[in-house]
């Protein structure tokens, strides 16, 4: 049996390991785009820009992983068509054979596409090369503009602040991490990043960039008609799935590549997980694609089984963390617009947890700089426990307490 | 050049020598340590590089700090008063040993 993975990232190499710790001893190929070692992503938007700091990547595992585990990486090799009545995957290194073939393709940064976008000082942060541009660059960089007050544009805005910059952050939407967070966070979040001397303009788009004599970019025209000085501008505005191959190949896609609760596609021999996968799930109102460590890693492990032939439903609680500056930001299971908000803790203290409740039961939980009720939720939510809104308001509830009383009940795996 | 000894559950020790500033959780994901994943990169996030310090290096350890401190509570593998994430333990002058357990599990 034959096991080719398209994309050496969190998905793609957990996968590959996982399927050697559940027993698979058939071959398994992992095809990367990049050269190099695999790599972890999440610190390359904070440890890696961190002032005086030698940046070096963190490999996602160690140097003899492939070599050990009968791993082959192609490394540098993409993949071009998929043959699915063959069961072969043409890259632009020759033919690979696959019983099972999973797309690991992750995402690529969406584009500006205004005037001056591919101005010399305009930067993107997806891939270990960005990051070193970032890095070589910051260090010289006065007044930075940054496109997009998502997690990458503010954790960015962080490192740029720790470098002692003027930070503007530009953001169409009316609140920063819309797409996310739920409005109370978010607009917590609003006055935090003001307070700390990052100027957010909500509601203000790019309208274009302009250059310097030097060529380079020099300023940022908002859709509002603002200029704002910017020697160094970093484009964050989002993900677009890679999932061209996939639909190339007949397969269905919609926001990424769709697969079922067992994480395959309409094709048996086909799965996606991560980032580029479109999939059903009960935490959420509908399916869902998400950007996260956790899915990807989750996912890789629950395909593993998937491929072995454990047919169980994915269902594993998603979670996530943005560090920004002084923020430590944790979230548990995904808010919905219509859930009803309860907040535990002192936000002007900067440490306390949104609670959302769904006809009456938790949720989803945000934390920030707190890290107690993050990992309580992750167990109680995890459990499937039913913690109503009467029980967090009951006196001296906390959710840690909560996971004792409940462990006895409903044991967390 | 500091170093740190890691000891496997089955008692099998592994000793890398590393340059002064990194941490322990990064020297056994660069070279392959099992049983230290860190999953988020070494940011007290995911508490999947929780060891054991031997107690003869508690004294040169940084604090504990609140967030690790909570993590910790939460990590798989049972709590003890040696209990450390590795992220968050750097190799220096100050440090330049250190011998640690790793535990049965980070899952």
């Amino acid at each position: 049996m034959s096991v080719v993975i398209i994309g050496a990232g969190q998905a793609g190499l957990q996968l590959a390991d996982s399927l050697r710790t559940e027993g698979y001893d058939g071959k398994i190929e992992v095809i990367g785009e990049e050269f190099g070692v695999p790599y972890q992503r999440p610190p390359l938007s904070k440890d890696y820009l961190a002032p005086g700091k030698e940046a070096a990547p963190l490999p996602l595992r160690g140097p003899s992983f492939f070599l050990d585990k009968h791993i082959t990486l192609h490394a540098g090799v993409r993949a071009l068509t998929v043959d699915r009545p063959e069961r072969t995957v043409k890259t632009t290194e020759g033919m690979l054979e696959y019983d099972h073939l999973v797309f690991a393709t992750g995402a690529r940064n969406r584009m500006l596409s205004c005037p001056g976008a591919l101005l010399p000082g305009v930067h993107g942060l997806k891939t270990l090369s960005d990051a070193e541009a970032l890095h070589m660059a910051l260090p010289a960089a006065r007044n930075i503009v940054i496109i997009g007050a998502g997690f990458i544009g503010l954790e960015f805005a962080a490192a740029a602040l720790a470098h002692g910059c003027n930070v503007t952050v530009l953001e169409f939407a009316p609140r920063p991490m819309g797409r996310a967070l739920t409005p109370v966070m978010s607009e917590w979040f609003a006055g935090a990043l003001r307070s700390q001397g990052i100027s957010l303009r909500l509601d203000e788009g790019i309208e274009r960039f302009e250059p310097g004599t030097d060529g380079r970019v020099a300023a940022a025209i908002s859709t509002s008609g603002a200029s704002y000085p910017a020697d160094l501008v970093l484009v964050g505005i989002g993900v677009q799935p890679n999932d061209t191959l996939a639909r190339d190949s007949g397969i269905e896609t919609s926001n990424g590549i769709v697969v079922d609760e067992t994480l395959r596609t309409a094709d048996p021999a086909i799965l996606a997980i991560g980032d580029c996968a479109n999939f059903p799930s009960a935490h959420s109102l509908g399916n869902l694609r998400l950007e996260s460590v956790q899915n990807a890693t989750d996912q890789g492990r629950h395909a593993a089984r998937t491929i072995l032939g454990t047919e169980s439903p994915y269902n594993a609680l998603p979670w996530f963390w943005s560090t920004q500056g002084p923020y430590k930001l944790q979230m548990a299971g995904i808010p919905q617009p219509n859930d009803d908000i309860l907040i535990l803790g002192d936000q002007s203290e900067a440490k306390f947890s949104v609670l959302c409740f769904r006809q009456g039961i938790l949720a989803a939980v945000e934390s920030v700089n707190n890290a107690a009720d993050h990992m309580a939720a992750r167990k109680l939510l995890s459990a499937g426990t039913a913690i109503t809104r009467n029980l967090v308001e009951s006196e001296g509830f906390t959710l840690k307490a909560a996971t004792r009383e409940v462990s006895l009940v409903s044991p967390v795996p | 050049m500091p170093s740190v000894t890691y000891t496997q559950p089955n008692g099998t020790q592994q000793t890398l020598q590393v340059e002064s500033g990194t941490t322990l959780m990064r020297a056994a994901v660069n070279n392959g340590v099992d049983g230290i994943i860190g999953e988020c990169g070494g940011q007290a996030m995911c508490a999947t590089c929780h060891v054991y310090v031997r107690p003869e290096y508690a004294q040169a350890l940084p604090d504990i700090s609140d967030d690790e401190d909570e993590m910790l509570d939460c990590a798989t593998a049972e709590r003890t008063d040696s209990s450390r994430l590795a992220c968050q333990i750097q190799l220096n002058a100050e440090l330049s040993e250190i011998v640690v357990d790793i535990p049965v599990g980070q899952l």
